[in-house]
């Protein structure tokens, strides 16, 4: 019918409900993509790592020692000055768990030999980060960490170490 | 019934082919032979399902059970774990194939970056059903694997939960990867490998093998395809059938204790088709190594026919007679050099500690980087300037040369890596521990 010759730059009837059709196919498409998104998108926590662990009486863990606590997928390292901090045992490389050796004291990584202080500093690359932090609090006597969210941090810093 | 299975042939095949094209020395039949593997890891992989969880740890139990109980199960899992290995070798070569003959120049370029997509659908299933067994193995090699994924830019953490289906390679992580292992990446795999195949009639055929400088005359000898090129077809897939199966009888596919997210065992190794990634993680800063250089080296291989597009030399090998010398030189020039500067970056070379300020990215990354940039383009001039080199040469050398220093950064992934990834001879290895 009427091509949009005029100089009033009006649309037809046809290209109009076309574009329509374009746009709301377009919203479509979103919706559906989100939707998607969603249904496959990790869910919170599977029960027991990503929630609080208790990993034990505050009296537990002595001054200068490093445990490994495999539920919570970390380790307490207490320092020498009596405080805690919660080490995630990822490596901040590619993800391997890195084991604590206790006669070197540090952790060295078995997958690309990243190593780590007790307080999770970085001693030797390829790793690009220190170790990452839980949150560590105290309750009736008991050292709790929340597994559901860990920190990274640039370097490690006293402020970072919690004191019961 | 013979009529029904001529027409189903004749309807993939011409009638008629290029007496020349059915030359095996051209094609080495790689093409034919990834079709046939992929067949053959249908079947096995369907049967497979029949007998397995993708639910930790019945997952494990599951392959135990095939491993001891299931009558043939061993068999059939190793003929599906030989098969996907084969696999992974046979499109390279054929890829590799396909590059040293010039034949993905016009009108051939889209069936290439067919073949391309076709290739990382392949690594996928790899790398999907490396997973499912669920052993140390799988969890730590598929753990360093999405592990890369965390350092693309901006969304590389929401990307690698989306698809671990958390923080960790857990349950969902095994769910999703079967999910993409039994179904997504199957059906890709067929669709593209039928479209693959059609382009190929699309495109005129084959490309014609000829001599260096030959001009192919109108007028080529052809013959039908039933019997000369389905007689060669069917011969070649029953011999692959007779070594695969010899091998799975002998050989069955690894596997090692339970899968066990506290424990890290040493060395923690990729497969070893990932291997060679994995020594360039050794070298440079994840960024470099998982990112930019195989995103710069993938966009280089798609974008091969755009940059090089040499029609007079299809079907030549090596492109000229100087291609073969260059090929040679480049294949020298990696072998020295590779071995040189892994043995440079183990024993001298310490970026982070020289230059102790500065982020890893770049001293680890970006640095080292950009040196071998500086003596590559240096290389490239000589190449140009000093030698009497086409374009398309050119091309041909760096090829060869990336490919054949991959394959060192391969081997010593797979043969010279031990505990704490520290470098020893093979024969001098230690043994892992845990």
């Amino acid at each position: 019918m009427s091509t949009s010759h005029d100089a009033s730059s009006s649309i037809s009837r046809r290209d109009f409900l076309k574009l329509g059709g374009v746009a709301l196919g377009g919203l479509l498409t979103l919706e559906i993509g989100g939707m998607i998104l969603r249904y496959i998108a990790p869910r919170q926590t599977e029960g027991e790592f990503g929630g609080i662990i208790t990993a034990g009486a505050i009296d537990d863990f002595p001054p200068g020692s490093v445990t490994h606590i495999p539920a919570g997928r970390f380790y307490l390292s207490r320092l020498p000055d009596g405080g805690f901090l919660a080490l995630y045992q990822r490596c901040t490389h590619l993800g391997c768990t890195v084991p604590w050796h206790q006669e070197e004291n540090k952790f060295v990584c078995p997958c690309h030999n990243s190593q780590f202080t007790a307080e999770g500093e970085l001693l030797n690359p390829p790793a690009p980060r220190p170790l990452d932090l839980f949150p560590v609090f105290f309750e009736d006597g008991l050292v709790k960490v929340d597994t559901g969210n860990p920190s990274s941090r640039a370097h490690f810093d006293v402020s970072q170490v919690v004191y019961p | 019934m013979r009529l029904v299975v001529n027409n189903i042939i004749l309807h993939i095949h011409p009638a008629k082919v290029p007496e020349r094209s059915l030359r095996f020395t051209y094609t080495w039949g790689l093409g034919g032979l990834s079709a046939f593997l992929l067949m053959l890891l249908v079947s096995t992989g369907v049967l497979l399902e029949m007998h397995y969880t993708p639910s930790a740890p019945q997952a494990y139990l599951n392959i135990l059970q095939l491993e001891s109980s299931v009558p043939f199960g061993s068999f059939i899992r190793a003929l599906h774990h030989w098969a996907a290995n084969v696999l992974i070798v046979a499109v390279t070569l054929h890829l590799l194939r396909v590059f040293l003959t010039g034949a993905y120049r016009p009108p051939r370029h889209t069936n290439w970056l067919t073949g391309v997509a076709l290739f990382l659908l392949v690594v996928s299933a790899n790398f999907t059903g490396y997973l499912l067994p669920w052993d140390q193995l799988a969890f730590w090699a598929i753990t360093v694997g999405t592990g890369i994924v965390a350092y693309v830019p901006w969304i590389g953490n929401t990307l690698s939960r989306l698809l671990l289906g958390g923080p960790e390679v857990g349950g969902r992580t095994l769910l999703n990867f079967y999910t993409l292992h039994i179904s997504v990446i199957p059906i890709s795999l067929v669709l593209l490998t039928s479209y693959h195949f059609w382009r190929i009639r699309k495109d005129g055929g084959l490309s014609i093998p000829k001599a260096p400088g030959e001009t192919i005359s109108r007028g080529l000898t052809r013959v039908t395809t039933i019997p000369h090129l389905v007689r060669r077809e069917v011969a070649y897939a029953l011999v692959w059938t007779a070594l695969l199966v010899g091998w799975a009888m002998w050989v069955p596919a690894p596997l090692e204790g339970i899968a066990n997210p506290n424990v890290s065992p040493n060395p923690a190794k990729a497969p070893w088709y990932f291997a060679g990634l994995q020594e360039l993680l050794l070298h440079f800063h994840p960024l470099i190594a998982a990112i930019i250089i195989p995103s710069a080296a993938l966009l280089a291989l798609a974008t091969l026919p755009w940059w090089d597009t040499f029609p007079e030399s299809v079907g030549v090998y090596f492109r000229s007679r100087r291609g073969r010398y260059l090929s040679l030189m480049a294949t020298g020039l990696a072998l020295l050099a590779t071995p040189a500067w892994i043995a440079a970056d183990a024993f001298w070379l310490d970026w982070s500690g020289w230059l102790p300020g500065w982020p890893t990215w770049f001293s680890n990354g970006v640095l080292p980087l950009a040196l071998l940039l500086v003596g590559a383009w240096l290389l490239h001039l000589f190449l140009k300037h000093a030698l009497p080199t086409t374009h398309e040469e050119r091309v041909l050398f760096w090829m060869i040369f990336l490919l054949v220093s991959f394959i060192i950064l391969t081997v010593v992934g797979v043969f010279f890596r031990g505990p704490n990834m520290d470098l020893y001879w093979p024969w001098a290895m230690p043994l892992s521990h845990s």
